[in-house]
């Protein structure tokens, strides 16, 4: 490849979306503005793979926007663990574009569809632009470029109530990103700069004063209503639940992803390990919170009758186990939360898919419809069925192997008793998806389902990539895991 | 075929079983002939196995490391060798058994059927074999769930609601207690291998130990010790053959089988002895003895006694394990072959005589052992095996338990295991009795009902057969216990 392209790699991988999204607003036809997001879907994923193995080979790569030095012009900066997570956005973008022409085709009418695509190509923009920059203003920036696409691209939904719930979000996510400036307003004039190292470098200074710590706690609730902690998730079931089948698959995989990266980088690299422990007390707050999600929102899916919504609060409860991890804060338990992050992205992505190909053939969601699906859609309810073990943590698929990292986490911390909690969450998960089993297999197909055949390969294919993707990486870790620690490495050396 | 060949064939062979099952899933007939086929392989497998075994040789076969002290890997050692032989020795005995009761009854959805018994096999071939902690707890949920489509075959509003406690039941409790107890143990141990001698010996005090163990024995439900036992009587609702297959070749055996194995090589009958953390676990199995068999005897419906029944005998294995002698052990290992042998035959009588006169009431069985003699004397031998009288095979494993008992000095054991037997004269022998004996009940006309489909009457002659050569001949499970290490 030509080295002038090679140098220019961390802006490509926001730019060419952006100007994509452009491009897709001027095209008049769907399926022309479908071709081109597809295009530039294939080309990320080989932008952000090259990227950690430069990274992984010979360390952070630091490249300046419009060639300004940092700390005076914005740095993108690609380390092992932003690496890590734009590959997995990107990775997810590519695996859900091919599905996404069936199932945009029947979801959304024929004039709005380049608009789709332009919408989606913006969210890409922004999740990977929050990913690889290293300035906490440009993170803003991308932050309400993703989140205001989002609520375009949810409004889309096919049921009217897709308004209301991007309504909800636009309002909950619009307080998240005003918190999240105020504090680094606040940061800003406490130390004079934006940029990530900067920040890290000269925090340390000023860690004495009370401003310090009202910036980050402003910071950390703003991100947290972006990735829905509990109990800041009220927007994410009616999002998931309205939303245009490939748009939940999508946003259930990297949006929450993203920002909790944010969070990850703003504890562990900037505030750094004592600030947040320490004069914050977050570790105990985070832990109850996480508690709370992981059992509360599992309790609040066993009891949901449309299966998109079960699998949105199934994912606030994932959440928690991320942000358990993070509050556990050592080696064992924060692999476990970067682990999740990728493993729960894939399973989410899985099960999302295979719901979206119910919805295409069914056009419903609701789970007394899915009676006796089993027979009529084997390949599909099969992924349902590996994504649903893999949410329960079954070992032999990659939920487990987050879990175990968790587990271990939590012993290296002493709370033994956290990993019973940890536990019973799983067999939360368990009762909720055995009820969808149950429907599924060992009832018979009701009369809503004369006809019904197997989804389109398009659809079945994208949805297969993640149900085996799940089974890959609860065998083989070494990328997954190995990266993850790696990274985990990093972050808790910078923050000692 | 060198060893890991061996095992690692053992382990797939019954998969691509299924696979073929599938394909062939339209013609029944060479349907029947894959999975007795497939049956036939898995014992030459675990045969040719055995004989290395005996050598000395602990053969291995290393898969791959999930993370770093995760591996998957399997280690043929003596005790496992036992399960693997007696697991894959009488599921040939339940196909033949199997396939003359589902054609008998015309059961429905025949192929997923066959197809769940053989993925289940496989599994339980990996319990028997697992060289650690991990690869033992994968292959026991595989296992739960390959057979949670059996105990549901029926798809009856009642065999839904078995199938339900079944799965919630056995997944709830290797999650919350079973899993926990692992990680526990890897940290604490740095290591989840099976090792002669255990691996937590000075790594934990009494009362973690004691608190570990139990964490194990409830965490296995499968081993159904009491309070978690209750799961076992529910599934009954299943085609006999499954029953035979919890209760005797795998699932229940599976369960026991993992608690003797980790007292052994996780925990060490030394550690346990030397610390008595393991005595509350000895009172509370053998309260389960006790008291299952008493449940036993107030059960009228025939699957349900010998499901309580099973639910005793069980315990046995976990009394025999919590002695922490090393005769304990042996008796233990012993029970496992023998309750085994004897609880599949009384299983496959009990379906001979609901295929042939449809009858699942104790007190409706009088007379019927006139025109069905076979099936009730093969149901003579199978009880004479569970009360542990000679010549049967199950005299050995409570003569050992005894023994074990004695060398603990745990004397309330001998007196329980005495009890326990008269409590089981009491509930078996009065079918056998009243069935040659007594009067048919009102509205029972004997004379038109015949004995069971001869593919039933084989596999129950061949295992009412077996109990009695065990007890002669109980060489070879002698020579795998003794062959067990324990330091």
């Amino acid at each position: 490849m030509n080295p002038e392209i090679i140098s220019n790699l961390p802006a490509l991988q926001v730019v060419i979306p952006l100007l994509g999204a452009l491009v897709c607003a001027l095209l008049r036809r769907g399926s022309a503005a479908w071709f081109l997001t597809m295009l530039i879907c294939l080309i990320m994923p080989v932008i952000s793979i090259y990227l950690l193995v430069s990274v992984l080979d010979s360390g952070p790569i630091s490249y300046s926007m419009g060639g300004w030095a940092p700390p005076f012009g914005i740095e993108y900066k690609v380390d092992v663990f932003n690496a890590f997570i734009l590959v997995l956005v990107s990775s997810i973008g590519a695996v859900v574009l091919p599905y996404a022409r069936l199932s945009v085709a029947s979801e959304i009418k024929p004039e709005d569809r380049s608009w789709f695509y332009a919408m989606f190509l913006l969210c890409l923009t922004g999740l990977l632009g929050i990913t690889i920059t290293g300035d906490a203003f440009n993170a803003f920036v991308f932050l309400e470029t993703s989140s205001l696409s989002t609520y375009v691209l949810i409004a889309m939904g096919r049921d009217r109530r897709a308004l209301l719930a991007a309504y909800q979000y636009l309002i909950l996510g619009s307080i998240g990103a005003t918190f999240y400036i105020i504090g680094v307003g606040i940061i800003y004039t406490l130390t004079g700069t934006l940029n990530f190292a900067d920040l890290a470098a000269r925090i340390p200074e000023i860690e004495q004063t009370r401003s310090i710590l009202a910036a980050a706690a402003f910071i950390v609730v703003g991100i947290s209503l972006k990735f829905a902690l509990f109990p800041l998730h009220v927007w994410l079931p009616n999002a998931y639940a309205y939303a245009p089948s490939t748009v939940s698959a999508f946003l259930a995989s990297t949006a929450t992803k993203v920002a909790l990266y944010l969070l990850i980088r703003f504890l562990f690299s900037i505030f750094g390990i004592e600030i947040v422990t320490d004069k914050l007390a977050l570790t105990d707050i985070l832990i109850i919170l996480s508690l709370a999600a992981m059992l509360g929102a599992s309790t609040v899916a066993i009891f949901q009758h449309d299966v998109k919504r079960l699998f949105a609060y199934s994912s606030v409860a994932q959440i928690g186990y991320i942000t358990l991890g993070i509050a556990l804060a050592n080696q064992a338990g924060l692999t476990g939360s970067l682990v999740h992050i990728f493993n729960h992205a894939i399973i989410k992505g899985a099960l999302f898919l295979a719901v979206g190909a119910v919805v295409y053939r069914i056009g419903s969601a609701e789970i007394d419809d899915f009676s006796g699906l089993g027979k009529k859609m084997p390949v599909t309810m099969g992924c349902l069925l590996i994504g649903g073990l893999g949410l329960i943590g079954v070992p032999g698929t990659a939920g487990f192997i987050s879990k175990w990292y968790l587990a271990v986490g939590a012993i290296d911390a002493g709370y033994i008793w956290l990993v019973f909690l940890l536990v019973l969450s799983s067999l939360l998960a368990l009762i909720y998806v055995g009820r969808i089993v149950e429907v599924v297999w060992f009832r018979d197909p009701g009369p809503n389902l004369d006809g019904v055949k197997e989804a389109p390969l398009s659809l079945l294919l994208p949805a297969a990539a993640m149900a085996a993707a799940t089974i890959y990486f609860g065998i083989e870790t070494s990328q997954s895991v190995g990266i993850a620690a790696q990274a985990v490495e990093t972050l808790l050396g910078l923050a000692k | 075929m060198t060893p890991d060949t061996l095992i690692a064939y053992a382990l797939v062979l019954p998969l691509a079983g299924a696979a073929l099952i599938w394909v062939f899933g339209k013609i029944p007939d060479l349907r029947e002939f894959i999975t007795l086929a497939t049956g036939g392989g898995l014992l030459y497998m675990v045969i040719s196995l055995l004989s290395l075994v005996l050598a000395g040789e602990q053969p291995e076969l290393q898969v791959l490391d999930v993370v770093p002290g995760l591996a998957l890997s399997f280690k043929v050692e003596p005790l496992g060798m036992l399960f693997a032989l007696i697991a894959s020795g009488l599921w040939i005995v339940n196909s033949i058994y199997s396939i003359g009761y589902m054609r008998g009854n015309n059961e429905p959805r025949q192929t997923p059927f066959y197809m769940s018994f053989a993925v289940a096999i496989s599994s339980t071939i990996g319990v028997a074999f697992s060289e650690n902690l991990f690869t033992l707890f994968l292959c026991y949920e595989v296992l739960t769930l390959s057979t949670y489509p059996l105990v549901t075959h029926k798809a009856s509003v009642d065999a839904m609601k078995a199938g339900r406690l079944y799965l919630i039941l056995l997944m709830a409790t290797s999650m919350v207690l079973f899993l926990p107890a692992i990680i526990w143990t890897y940290t604490l141990a740095g290591t989840l291998s099976f090792t002669p001698g255990g691996i937590l010996a000075g790594k934990a005090d009494g009362l973690t130990v004691g608190i570990l163990m139990g964490l194990y024995v409830f965490g296995i439900g499968k081993a159904a010790t009491m309070p978690v036992h209750f799961w076992l009587p529910a599934a009954m609702v299943a085609p006999t053959p499954v029953s035979a297959f919890l209760h005797a070749v795998a699932v229940v055996k599976a369960g026991v089988f993992s608690v003797l194995k980790i007292t052994v090589y996780i925990f060490g009958i030394d550690l346990l002895s030397s610390t008595g953390a393991s005595d509350w676990l000895l009172y509370v199995s053998a309260g389960t003895v006790l008291l299952a068999s008493l449940i036993a005897m107030t059960k009228d419906n025939l699957k349900a006694r010998l499901a309580y029944s099973t639910i005793s005998q069980l315990a046995y294995i976990v009394v025999g394990a919590m002695l922490a002698t090393r005769l304990g052990m042996i008796g233990g290992g012993l029970q496992i072959a023998m309750h085994a042998v004897g609880k599949i035959t009384l299983f496959m009588c009990a379906g001979a005589i609901y295929t042939a006169a449809h009858k699942t009431k104790v007190s409706e069985l009088g007379g019927l052992g006139r025109v069905m003699p076979y099936t009730f004397a093969a149901f003579f031998i199978g009880s004479l095996s569970i009360i542990g009288l000679p010549p049967m095979g199950g005299a050995w494993s409570k003569w050992y338990l005894a023994l074990g008992a004695l060398e603990a000095d745990q004397l309330f054991v001998v007196a329980i295991l005495m009890i326990s037997s008269l409590l089981n004269i009491a509930y078996l022998m009065p079918i056998t009795f009243n069935g040659f004996f007594g009067k048919p009940a009102a509205g029972v006309e004997t004379g038109k009902i015949k004995e069971a489909p001869l593919a039933c009457l084989i596999a129950i002659a061949l295992t009412a057969t077996g109990t009695v050569l065990l007890f002669f001949f109980p060489g070879t499970i002698f020579e795998l216990l003794q062959l067990i290490k324990t330091r």
